[in-house]
């Protein structure tokens, strides 16, 4: 479960304001908004990479607001991937375990795991540059959820996708959504991804957090 | 359309203006002028460069160079060359790689004021560094000296001994290697860094894991500038470390000591040994300086 409480982040000159927002645990919330809204900064904000000025972020219930950005337990999948790139595909989806000091078996069962519920097996021997847009963006989630966080942020994940890459993506985050049952918060400002995918739905509007009935901001 | 046929139609005539019967079809002028200008201002000191290599060349014979090498002081000085030229260099890095990445990576209060310091070396003329570390393991501290606390707790003289051709230097080669650093973190691009954070990791293991590994073209690069600056080095050189055959002796000092005994074509010799690493130096540099990012 993810709650902000009249959250305030600054970036620059820039700043969201009380803002206000709840998924409930294996929830799958959508939050939509215009280009330059601040979508992107929210998650940075929520992940611990901006700083907050006020109010608090609550994780499984527990107030996250200062903890550092590696305790908090996110899976964050930026808009561009934010692969590694001297890194193979199996060292990105085995990063979060290695430093979580599971074993060598359980890393190896999870990261095979993961790797094929993403159809991405095959790719676990490349390094980013020898992947395609949905291949690096399929990585990203993998790495992001492979170590079981407490909630998955999805910034944009279907930007920069042909019609069907995207149709194809949108089926896979609906099953490891299933599968994984994490907490998700999901960025987009396409009302169709939005449809497809979310159970609960907010809209970023001047600064601040609406919730809405459906993706229309209804 | 081409980037030919885009040159082509630029220059040729354009529609008149309707009811202009009376103008010239508009035309662009060539562009040989400024080629020309450029490429003989430019040429010109390039020329002079490739000139200043034919000059040594023509000047020594493989017999000079057979002879310098066969000298017992300059083996040495060659010997002393390699060692502390590798030794400073690799000084260098291990400043300049957390200290570049610091700079590159996060704004602080006095980041002006550090980048400037981090110029001195570069600004400041080559005897006056000389001079400064002189007079800084020399300067009386409550009774005692920088050198004698050296001496006694690292049984290391500094002054007018190897220690002291290896730090004078790492003094201005250590400034080179930060800046080509500052350039290589520059190029990488710091998200994957972030990510890597909220993955779990520190800042300290998300430059391990993530940054450094992206880094070591640019290292090798850094590493290769700051020996080139090193075999360079002379004025600091003489004035910390002085010029004493068979001790402090580098190939720079071996140039001005056969110079000022009049042995021009032993000089020459060794100048031209100087060359060939340098050439060798700027090769692996444009090599992999090209790729820094990775």
């Amino acid at each position: 479960m993810i709650e902000l409480r009249r959250l305030s982040i600054r970036s620059g000159a820039f700043q969201l304001s009380d803002l206000e927002l709840q998924v409930p645990a294996g929830g799958y919330g959508v939050l939509m908004g215009s280009t330059g809204s601040g979508k992107t900064t929210l998650l940075e904000g929520i992940c611990g990479l901006r700083k907050v000025v006020a109010g608090r972020v609550l994780l499984d219930g527990l107030d996250v607001t200062h903890w550092s950005v590696g305790s908090r337990g996110v899976g964050y999948v930026p808009q561009d991937a934010g692969l590694f790139p001297t890194l193979s595909v199996h060292e990105h989806l085995a990063f979060g375990l290695e430093l979580r000091r599971v074993t060598p078996r359980e890393i190896r069962q999870r990261v095979e795991e993961v790797a094929e519920a993403l159809g991405i097996s095959d790719l676990l021997g490349r390094t980013p540059r020898h992947l395609s847009g949905g291949e690096a963006k399929r990585v990203a989630i993998g790495r992001a959820i492979a170590f079981h966080p407490r909630l998955l942020l999805l910034d944009e994940p279907l930007a920069a996708l042909d019609e069907d890459h995207r149709l194809r993506l949108i089926e896979l985050l609906k099953t490891i959504h299933q599968s994984e049952q994490v907490t998700t918060l999901h960025v987009t400002h396409y009302s169709e991804e939005a449809a497809a995918l979310g159970e609960h739905f907010f809209r970023l509007v001047d600064g601040r957090i609406v919730a809405g009935e459906g993706p229309d901001g209804s | 359309m081409t980037a030919d046929s885009s040159l082509t139609r630029s220059s040729s005539p354009q529609a008149e203006p309707s009811g202009g019967g009376q103008r010239p079809p508009f035309r662009t002028g060539s562009d040989w002028p400024f080629f020309l200008t450029s490429g003989a201002v430019g040429g010109g000191y390039v020329l002079l460069l490739l000139a200043l290599l034919a000059a040594d060349i023509a000047s020594t014979s493989l017999e000079d160079l057979t002879t310098a090498l066969a000298k017992p002081e300059i083996l040495f000085a060659v010997r002393m060359t390699l060692v502390s030229c590798t030794l400073a260099a690799l000084l260098s890095l291990w400043v300049a790689v957390p200290l570049a990445y610091l700079l590159e990576r996060f704004t602080f209060r006095g980041r002006g004021f550090l980048d400037a310091v981090l110029d001195i070396p570069v600004v400041l003329p080559p005897l006056v560094l000389g001079l400064s570390l002189l007079i800084l393991f020399h300067l009386p501290l409550g009774g005692t000296t920088l050198e004698a606390l050296v001496q006694r707790w690292l049984g290391l003289q500094v002054t007018y001994a190897p220690v002291a051709v290896v730090l004078a230097q790492f003094v201005v080669a250590a400034a080179f290697a930060i800046h080509s650093m500052r350039l290589t973190f520059a190029r990488i691009d710091p998200r994957p860094e972030a990510i890597a954070m909220t993955l779990g990791c520190r800042r300290s293991q998300a430059f391990w894991r993530v940054a450094f590994p992206q880094a070591w073209r640019g290292m090798i690069a850094a590493f290769s500038i700051a020996w080139a600056r090193s075999l360079g080095e002379f004025g600091p050189i003489l004035v910390f470390a002085g010029a004493t055959r068979m001790k402090t002796e580098v190939l720079s000092t071996t140039v001005f000591l056969e110079l000022s005994v009049g042995r021009l074509e032993a000089a020459v010799a060794v100048s031209l040994l100087m060359v060939m690493a340098a050439v060798i130096v700027l090769g692996v540099v444009r090599l992999v300086g090209g790729r820094v990012a990775g």
